[in-house]
């Protein structure tokens, strides 16, 4: 993976009227990677992606694509993006092709990548369907051929696993690793669901109420995770109780008890405490928080 | 203006199959051939009218119904239609996100719908004098081969395309702000009617209302023919209300990019 800065953006605000909607955002995407730009919803993603493709102004030289700084270089910039904002925007009354034959016309690009982009997403046998009759994971499709038409190096998809099915979310990822791995592109990938770009990214920023709350590889993320230890015993109730009266901080998920881990000594004394009151103890394991969860608990501080 | 270009182009391929474009063509051919079966069949009542009356009455079957109604409702469907296209397709962001001035998209729009019409009004013309002559092949007997009226029915036309800019530019924004049909469709359809009515009446402001360019056109040029010592078919191109038409036209084709960059991407 290339150390070159694709997206940088410095302290970056923007407001809507007197309503802040990115608060010093400081985004830093490098060239090969796939970065997960995660948030909920009205977090501040859309507005991001806007004003990175400059549908939306930043006042001063913040935003910088390539290493230039968007304001001054829009057009030589935005060649090199690839974009798909919330939904794909496609012609229904124009078949998959023509959709893509349009837009070839526009951008001056040879009808013959036409084909390959067809071909790349799967669409060839329905190429000729009129695009307001194809499923919302071919229109996914279709919206990513279209901003893959001129060859970009950067590709930005504002949550295009929106809607689709297990199988339609399976698709994109593939695709979107094809396009990692084979052809060398950088891919900016927003979503508000952590378990839906995990296994993909290599990157991860989270943002919550236009502040960006963390960034860094998916193994951070990981190594961020608070440690837990997970217990299972013959009396669930009674165990937790037990520990409770002992100053511990207990949880009980499903079939499991929960204690934050502190060291293996600690571990140990619950385990002898468990036994000393003749509690079975089937189970005791060392697990990691779960990724959505410290999403989650990330996105409600 | 390599960018205007290919928009042109996009807009023309991407409007092709639709009504948007095909009502350029069609509206014409289809009141031509009424009118023109009309006349056909009632021959008998202009037959005894000099060549130079036979044409008047001819186009001005054309030119009142057009010039009152069907010049502004066809601009109100056409602009609302060619915009709709991308309402409809979420395409406004998309399109704005690509490496072409925002600038070029947006006016290479306007000048497509532009083009529209005065395809639609040069088919006008130009199927109205087909017909006229078609019909003195079928009945000899009339006399539309002895007038060349062709001339002045083209610049007719251009007078009439250049009063119904006005309302192009107008409806052009109102179709950008709203993507319903009843909005753009319902206030056009009203500012039309009030014009027709303040034409009509005559009042002396009615110039400044551009829904009754079109027939404040057509009311000069028959004052300005009617009033001809020489018995000339001439008049001016270039009067007041055209004047206030291609004023108000390029007013609101600036007002209306401000207003889309604004409105759209949010």
């Amino acid at each position: 993976m290339g150390s070159k800065l694709i997206i940088e953006t410095r302290n970056l605000s923007y407001r809507f009227g007197n309503q802040l909607v990115l608060d010093q955002v400081s985004l830093n995407v490098r060239e090969g990677s796939i970065y997960g730009f995660l948030g909920p919803n009205g977090a501040g993603k859309t507005t991001t992606i806007k004003v990175l493709l400059n549908l939306l102004q930043a006042r001063e030289e913040k935003v910088f694509l390539f290493g230039k700084d968007l304001n001054n270089n829009r057009i030589e910039i935005l060649t090199g993006i690839g974009s798909l904002i919330e939904q794909p925007a496609i012609y229904s009354h124009l078949s998959g092709k023509e959709n893509l034959l349009n837009r070839a016309l526009l951008l001056s690009v040879p009808a013959a990548r036409v084909h390959e982009m067809l071909n790349l997403v799967n669409l060839t046998e329905h190429a000729d369907k009129k695009a307001g009759k194809y499923s919302l994971g071919m229109k996914q499709r279709l919206g990513i051929a279209l901003a893959l038409l001129h060859d970009p190096k950067l590709l930005i998809l504002d949550e295009p696993t929106n809607g689709l099915d297990p199988n339609g979310i399976i698709e994109i990822r593939q695709l979107i690793r094809k396009l990692v791995e084979e052809r060398g592109k950088t891919v900016f990938i927003s979503s508000h669901l952590l378990s839906e770009v995990e296994k993909m990214v290599t990157h991860v920023g989270i943002i919550n109420s236009g502040k960006l709350l963390f960034q860094g590889t998916i193994q951070e993320l990981h190594n961020v995770s608070m440690k837990q230890l997970e217990i299972q015993t013959n009396d669930l109730i009674s165990s937790k109780e037990l520990l409770c009266k002992n100053g511990y901080q207990v949880e009980i998920l499903s079939d499991t008890i929960l204690i934050p881990y502190l060291s293996e000594n600690h571990s140990a004394e619950i385990n002898r405490l468990l036994v000393k009151h003749d509690h079975k103890v089937y189970n005791l394991t060392l697990s990691k928080q779960n990724l959505e969860n410290l999403f989650l608990s990330i996105t409600q501080i | 203006m390599q960018g205007f270009l290919l928009s042109i182009r996009s807009e023309f391929y991407k409007t092709r199959k639709t009504l948007a474009f095909l009502s350029a063509i069609l509206l014409p051919l289809i009141l031509c051939i009424l009118i023109t079966a009309g006349f056909y069949t009632h021959a008998d009542k202009i037959m005894f009218l000099s060549a130079k009356m036979q044409w008047f009455r001819f186009s001005g079957a054309f030119l009142g119904v057009m010039g009152s109604l069907i010049l502004p409702i066809l601009i109100i469907f056409q602009t609302f239609s060619i915009n709709n296209i991308e309402h409809r397709a979420e395409m406004w962001k998309s399109l704005f996100s690509l490496p072409i001035h925002k600038w070029s998209i947006y006016s290479a729009k306007y000048v497509y719908v532009v083009f529209l019409n005065a395809l639609c009004i040069t088919l006008f013309a130009s199927f109205i004098i087909a017909s006229g002559y078609l019909l003195n092949v079928l009945n000899p007997e009339l006399k539309f081969n002895q007038f060349d009226i062709s001339g002045i029915l083209f610049k007719l036309h251009l007078k009439l395309f250049l009063a119904s800019l006005g309302i192009l530019s107008i409806q052009f924004l109102f179709s950008l702000l709203w993507a319903d049909f009843l909005k753009p469709m319902g206030i056009g359809f009203m500012l039309t009617v009030f014009g027709i009515i303040t034409a009509n009446l005559g009042w002396k402001y009615a110039f400044t209302i551009p829904y009754t360019h079109p027939m404040l056109a057509l009311q000069s040029m028959m004052k300005q023919v009617l009033n001809n010592q020489n018995g000339q078919m001439e008049f001016d191109l270039l009067s007041q209300e055209i004047y206030v038409s291609l004023i108000v036209a390029a007013i609101t084709f600036i007002i209306g990019y401000f207003v889309i960059i604004k409105r759209i991407i949010r």
